[in-house]
């Protein structure tokens, strides 16, 4: 009698047990919001949020807290990174959803989750020791957004191709028989049919991309110099967001540190926008198919 | 004829693409081994780092860290992990709450992980008085990691055929009998691979740890003692010294680990769907 009263004793209460695990999640996020808020507030009290996000001086030493150089920064080089990641991550994953045959995409699958496990640090030695020397060739120091965008080109290249590739694979098996039995060709199909059909799939695949990007902190440091000056070529040193907090919390205080919460705090809103972006962007591909 | 030949340029790109991006992989691994590998030795495993501006010494106090932060993290993450997961698979209505609960594991996923060391920095390090240690940068992981485990595990749990769920019931099982005893046992593969997948997270891992576990080189003696991954150990010994060679040798350990890793969860998820598949 005792145990058939325990188990349903059990039953009913391992619902709410599992409830709050799920609500974990949640909880860390507000705590996460609440928290970075907190630190970073005297910073936008003291510099002003307009000075702070548009002004070009970061001088911690007379606490001259701008932003604008590191916005500009992490603009630069994911725009680089996304520029040469799009073509080549649709082109793979046009290759490994229609066109490779089952012997190749055995092999390169794997050689794409592969790129995702590298930690980044990896990337960025191999960005000092053989990307950077390469930039430094043809002008400058080689710390560069130009080398920058390389490194943050080979991190996202998995997140677009494997994003991509599921959407183009969503696409319905009579779009592409009906365009191949009108007497289009396989490049025609896959250009006027396959990617317009896959079309939010592959958007939503450049906007995580972008996230991911933006969101780089250690990888970035090693290669891109940091200085912090808006950059005029890709040849120029700059600093990203990310990268800022990274290159100088292990020795901030006071308001210095407020205004690397600060940035913080910038970084999270940006990353809510970018997802939020590639959200809608998903749910409406789902939608559609 | 105008048309095939566009078939033809535009197939060229495409596996020019794919071509491209194996070459990259193969830079990458190729130039880190190659560089790497001559500096791996028993010394190099077995002995601690000098520490400081030289460079100097081996890595196997970081080893150490490494593999305490990853049980200390794994440790943390399981309950709540598998929890939230068996919630949004087996409980989870379509309703507001729901939404709630999957816009949270959603956004934590995309949030920095330098943004998530911030928050372990004032939490942990700060508020609660871990200081710079192994519990701090554990917890902060655990903040990393639970999105992307939760969603395995619910794959993992939602691939389980329904008729296990109804053959348990209909013997007289309640619903949580029938998840703990049929379906959790029958997703573990899949949660399996889920947690490898998080250790190789963990090993990789920086940003989150640079701002939460101070990086001190000496062997690790507590939870509350500080210390350095092997990726935060190549990290200072890329910045701050001039040991690029110990750094390459470090990077070729994080690649064999890395290696070693996704062959595992291949072989794993390659085993999984073959018994499914057979099975059913």
């Amino acid at each position: 009698m005792y145990r058939i009263v325990s188990r349903y004793f059990v039953d009913r209460n391992a619902k709410y047990l599992v409830l709050l695990c799920a609500s974990t999640s949640f909880i860390i996020l507000a705590a996460i919001a609440i928290f970075t808020l907190r630190e970073g507030l005297p910073a936008f009290q003291q510099v002003g949020l307009f000075d702070f996000i548009f002004g070009t001086e970061w001088r911690p030493t007379l606490d001259k807290f701008g932003i604008a150089p590191m916005i500009v920064g992490s603009l630069a080089v994911t725009f680089g990174a996304m520029i040469l990641a799009i073509p080549l991550g649709v082109g793979c994953a046009v290759l490994l959803a229609e066109v490779a045959p089952a012997k190749v995409r055995r092999f390169l699958r794997p050689a794409v989750e592969l790129l995702v496990g590298i930690p980044s640090v990896v990337y960025g030695l191999v960005g000092i020791l053989l990307v950077v020397p390469t930039i430094r060739q043809i002008a400058g120091t080689g710390y560069s957004v130009a080398a920058g965008a390389l490194v943050l080109m080979a991190m996202v290249l998995p997140t677009v191709i494997s994003i991509s590739e599921d959407s183009i694979r969503a696409v319905p098996r009579i779009y592409k028989e009906g365009s191949l039995a009108l007497g289009a060709t396989h490049w025609q199909t896959i250009w006027h049919v396959m990617i317009p059909a896959a079309r939010s799939g592959i958007v939503a695949s450049i906007i995580l991309g972008i996230g991911r990007a933006i969101g780089e902190a250690m990888a970035m440091i090693m290669v891109i110099g940091n200085a912090v000056q808006i950059p005029t070529s890709p040849l120029d040193s700059t600093r990203t967001l990310a990268g800022g907090i990274a290159v100088e919390i292990a020795y901030a205080g006071g308001l210095h540190e407020n205004a690397l919460f600060a940035i913080g705090v910038v970084l999270f809103i940006l990353i809510m926008i970018i997802n939020s972006f590639a959200l809608i962007a998903m749910r409406r591909g789902r939608e559609r198919t | 004829m105008h048309a095939k030949a566009t078939h033809r340029l535009a197939m060229a790109l495409i596996w020019g693409s794919g071509f491209i991006t194996v070459l990259i992989l193969f830079l990458i691994i190729g130039y880190v081994l190659a560089r790497g590998l001559p500096g791996i030795g028993f010394d190099f495993l077995f002995s601690a780092p000098k520490g400081g501006l030289s460079g100097e010494g081996g890595i196997s106090t970081t080893i150490v860290a490494t593999i305490y932060l990853i049980a200390l993290t794994v440790a943390i993450l399981i309950i709540p992990g598998i929890g939230a997961a068996i919630y949004l698979s087996e409980y989870a209505k379509d309703n507001w709450l729901t939404r709630l609960i999957r816009y949270g594991v959603e956004t934590l996923a995309g949030v920095p992980s330098i943004v998530l060391g911030l928050f372990g920095f004032v939490l942990f390090v700060t508020a609660l008085h871990f200081r710079f240690s192994l519990l701090s940068g554990a917890l902060t992981l655990v903040c990393l990691l639970l999105p992307t485990f939760i969603r395995t595990s619910e794959e993992a749990l939602k691939a389980v055929p329904r008729g296990h769920r109804e053959a348990a019931l209909a013997l007289g099982s309640t619903k949580w009998q029938a998840i703990l005893h049929v379906v959790l046992p029958a997703a573990l593969p899949g949660i399996i691979t889920g947690f490898i997948l998080c250790i190789g997270r963990i090993v990789g891992e920086t940003a989150c740890l640079y701002v939460t576990m101070g990086g001190s080189a000496a062997m690790p003696t507590s939870l509350l003692s500080g210390g350095r991954t092997l990726s935060l150990h190549l990290f200072y010994l890329a910045m701050e010294t001039n040991a690029f060679e110990k750094a390459m040798a470090t990077g070729a350990v994080l690649i064999i680990i890395v290696l070693i890793i996704n062959t595992i969860t291949n072989w794993i998820s390659y085993r999984f769907q073959a018994r499914m598949h057979g099975g059913a």
